[in-house]
């Protein structure tokens, strides 16, 4: 059963070898062919730069995140001795920047661990069953799928922190990283039941099978790896998008308490001082900008790389 | 006919799901909600504590708990705002937020297929000039842009440098066309740049392909000038496609309206989430959270049967 009409991206994805038996038109359209190019290159910089800055944060020379680190609030970039300025607290945007990236990457990344180990491992055997297991597991995906994502988000988020006064036990990041790990586990899960399911139509799993090989090791052994490339696709993406969901809920307040910074608890507090020193959102923005294009790019490169189709979007 | 029923059992089944799971997000709160809720409690033996847990069934069972929520939100009792000086049903507030939403939604999603639709006829007709990779480049670019960052950044140029429309807030359609068209420039512009990436790359590969067939030799063949070749007859295969992507992409741009709404000041569902979480009226949130939900699923219930409308092999496929 599917409420949503098929056209996720690699829904429908089918291997090359099958989708030329079954007659349909290939898209034959010139899609401009991603080398590993200048912008692949740049992409992978950026990236470098940014998680390399945020894995080496604590030994950076870098000025406390959350302490106030020049006389003058909102000091333009470039004009005093912190290079990218301060924000209306006086703190030193540049070490603000590196700890919210920080913060935020680690967020994302974890989340979209969380998602591929509990969704990963479900679409598998979603699309390897396709007894009444596999059906009721796709179906339930579906019916998850009914929720926007960011509502789903911002309501886990406000009912797990409760009492913003008291403290739960619970860190704000964890709590984040479980609201958005488990609102993207239906989504994981749905790409790698379509793919699990195109895949294990193919010869060689027959053949494998026909060998006396068990369902794991089928499963495991002979589908796992040709699902992989798409799923490295789907998490380079999904990172981008939970780094973007972090900074959506932390402008309703649903993220890691400030003054921690994260980027989006950054962006939040810059809207306040939009008027007078419009950098101190800017900034934020720009790294947020960077990073989901740099994602998004280098997905591209491993989707045109490894062949996974895309056949609806 | 007993495909429109299966699909009605389907919808049942999803609002059974959706709403249990919104139920139950008042049992994730840590520690007792109503302190959370209703944190004004002054009265002599907690009596509006007491009411609260009795009003939403905090003592029994969650399944039961459920069935007398739903009882009540299907009779449009969506539950009570409380505070201090006295408490406000849920409900009036969805029906004067509601439909700013829809209006807005309604907008970017012409506006988007307004700017896109063209975009793709020129890009695949020119496809792999020059034009056709800067407008794929450009595209790219939009469809990494977070669509509250397009709202801050546009209302920053807009608003505060340039002064042509109003930083925040809203003006009702009824109370002057003109300033209703002013407030909504930002908040349409912000939630469409996305859109338009994702309506353009996927109608240009659907045109290209499309354009290789032999139907459209046949009409190129017979004398019929480019523009009608584009616009009549590789144009229309390719709107099913359209059609069902922008279905789906309603629950992003639920999504997106929300937090656009939160940051603009659009009195809308958005900004009823945004004070639902900050004041913690987790009674507020769930029912927000269903409604929104099961609009969603209403609004990919209709497409969904649209398509089956509009094209025959799909009719077929699961009769």
């Amino acid at each position: 059963m599917t409420l949503l009409p098929a056209t996720h991206p690699l829904e429908s994805a089918a291997p090359s070898a099958t989708t030329g038996a079954t007659g349909a038109p290939e898209p034959v359209g010139p899609a401009p062919k991603k080398k590993f190019g200048l912008g692949a290159w740049l992409a992978s910089g950026w990236l470098g730069l940014l998680v390399g800055a945020s894995i080496l944060a604590p030994i950076l020379p870098l000025k406390d995140p959350n302490a106030s680190a020049t006389s003058t609030p909102l000091l333009a970039p470039f004009s005093g001795d912190l290079i990218l300025g301060a924000d209306g607290n006086s703190r030193d945007m540049l070490s603000r920047l590196v700890w919210g990236s920080r913060v935020s990457l680690l967020i994302a990344v974890s989340a979209i661990i969380v998602a591929f180990l509990i969704g990963g491992l479900l679409g598998l055997f979603a699309g390897f069953y396709r007894n009444w297991i596999g059906k009721v597991l796709a179906s339930f995906f579906d019916i998850l799928l009914a929720i926007p994502a960011l509502v789903l988000i911002l309501a886990l988020v406000a009912v797990l922190k409760g009492d913003p006064t008291v403290d739960q036990g619970l860190p704000g990041e964890v709590i984040v990283i479980i609201a958005i790990g488990l609102v993207s586990i239906p989504l994981v899960a749905r790409i790698a039941r379509a793919q699990t399911l195109a895949w294990s139509q193919r010869e060689f799993v027959l053949a494998a099978r026909a060998q006396g090989a068990s369902s794991g090791r089928i499963l495991f052994r002979e589908i796992l790896p040709n699902v992989l490339p798409a799923m490295g696709y789907i998490a380079l993406l999904g990172i981008g998008i939970a780094i973007v969901a972090e900074a959506a809920a932390a402008l309703f307040g649903a993220s890691v308490d400030p003054p921690q910074a994260t980027l989006g608890n950054m962006i939040d507090a810059g809207r306040g001082d939009l008027q007078t020193a419009s950098f101190v959102m800017f900034f934020p923005i720009i790294v947020i900008f960077l990073t989901v294009m740099s994602l998004n790019f280098l997905g591209d490169v491993i989707r045109d790389r490894f062949d996974v189709r895309e056949s609806a979007l | 006919m007993l495909m429109l029923g299966r699909r009605l059992l389907q919808l049942a089944v999803v609002f059974v799901v959706v709403t249990f799971f919104t139920v139950a997000l008042m049992s994730l709160v840590p520690g007792r909600p109503e302190t959370l809720v209703i944190p004004f409690d002054t009265t002599p033996g907690q009596q509006l504590t007491k009411d609260f847990r009795a009003e939403n069934n905090l003592d029994r069972p969650l399944p039961v708990r459920w069935a007398k929520w739903a009882g009540k939100f299907v009779t449009g009792d969506m539950g009570q705002i409380y505070s201090s000086s006295d408490s406000e049903p849920v409900s009036s507030r969805v029906r004067s937020a509601a439909p700013t939403s829809a209006l807005l939604i309604s907008y970017t999603i012409v506006f988007s297929l307004l700017v896109a639709v063209p975009l793709a006829v020129w890009a695949a007709y020119r496809s792999g000039t020059r034009i056709d990779k800067v407008l794929n480049t450009v595209m790219f670019g939009f469809i990494s842009l977070p669509n509250f960052a397009v709202a801050l950044v546009l209302s920053y140029f807009l608003a505060v440098r340039a002064d042509v429309v109003p930083a925040t807030g809203y003006t009702a359609p009824g109370d002057g066309l003109s300033e209703h068209i002013r407030s909504m420039v930002v908040p349409v512009l912000a939630l469409s740049l996305g859109q338009i990436a994702v309506f353009m790359r996927l109608l240009r590969s659907d045109l290209v392909a499309t354009l290789q067939e032999d139907f459209i030799l046949m009409a190129k063949s017979k004398g019929i000038s480019n523009a009608r070749v584009l616009w009549r007859h590789a144009l229309r295969p390719s709107s099913l496609t359209l059609l069902t992507v922008a279905g789906l992409s309603v629950g992003a741009l639920i999504g997106g309206t929300l937090v656009v709404e939160f940051l603009l000041g659009i009195p809308g569902l958005g900004k009823e989430v945004g004070s639902a979480i900050l004041t913690r009226q987790y009674v507020q949130l769930q029912s927000l959270v269903a409604v929104i939900a099961i609009s969603f699923v209403l609004v990919n219930f209709f497409i969904d049967f649209l398509y089956t409308v509009l094209d025959p092999r799909i009719r077929e496929r699961s009769a």
